[in-house]
């Protein structure tokens, strides 16, 4: 399915505007967008790890905390998530283009 | 996102503060899929040093930035209060120190190379080199890695 059927509301570079509004589909219709689904048990540690973290702080992890912390590597998160690991991790977990530099 | 593009940089410097320039946006291009490679020369060479990169510094004498009399920077002690302040700030901003950067850019795909020329000046060989460094090669060969990238040089 892809994001535009699943009736919320997304930006023109197509992230997800209210992170509320996110469910496990989207970031499936997400992955099939970014051309990494079906998304792994490894995708989903990272996806869910964000979440909490970003519900927890109520800032986007940068991409050195996710690799720090989530328990998924560097190197990892960009096989993962090849060719913009940031992008791509931001819109599966339902959250705007990240901002930070890191 | 953009498929084709690509960045080279050569850092020159090998002050804390012109360390980080680079690795932050080598580190940016990767994390949006842009292809990075850094090229370190001449004084840059410090940064991928073993027994040098964890001791680089940031000097306030000639750094009108500090906005404090040159005399003043130059009192014993400042060099090392002005590298630990920095060093702190950037912690705070979740910016890892610089030989754990070289080691993200690197497990996030972007190339290290080290200059033949300054290495040989240096007398710096492989094993002085940290271990990210994927080559040391000479100015051609880093031109013709650069070829259709955005050359930035610091």
């Amino acid at each position: 399915m892809a994001t535009k059927e699943l009736n919320v509301s997304l930006d023109a570079e197509g992230f997800l505007t209210d992170p509320n509004q996110w469910t496990p589909e989207i970031a499936e219709a997400m992955a099939e967008e970014e051309g990494i689904a079906p998304l792994t048990e490894r995708h989903w540690k990272v996806i869910n790890w964000v979440r909490e973290e970003a519900a927890r702080t109520g800032e986007f992890p940068s991409l050195r905390a996710i690799s720090k912390r989530s328990g998924v590597d560097t190197k990892e998160l960009y096989e993962l998530f090849p060719k913009g690991p940031a992008r791509k991790i931001a819109r599966c977990a339902g959250y705007p283009k990240p901002k930070g530099c890191i | 996102m953009s498929g084709e593009r690509k960045l080279a940089i050569i850092c020159s410097k090998g002050s804390l503060d012109m360390a980080y320039p680079g690795l932050i946006l080598a580190n940016a291009a990767r994390m949006m899929g842009i292809e990075a490679d850094l090229f370190f020369t001449f004084w840059g060479m410090d940064i991928i040093t073993k027994d040098k990169v964890d001791h680089l510094k940031v000097t306030p004498v000639g750094n009108p930035a500090m906005h404090m009399p040159q005399f003043v920077g130059g009192l014993p002690g400042m060099t090392d209060m002005a590298t630990a302040m920095m060093k702190r700030e950037l912690e705070k901003l979740d910016i890892p120190p610089v030989r754990e950067f070289l080691q993200m850019v690197h497990d996030a795909g972007c190339g290290i190379y080290a200059c033949k020329m300054a290495a040989e000046m240096m007398h710096l060989k492989r094993e002085d080199l940290v271990d990210e460094v994927d080559d040391i090669i000479g100015a051609m060969e880093f031109l013709e890695k650069a070829e259709g990238a955005q050359l930035l040089f610091i």
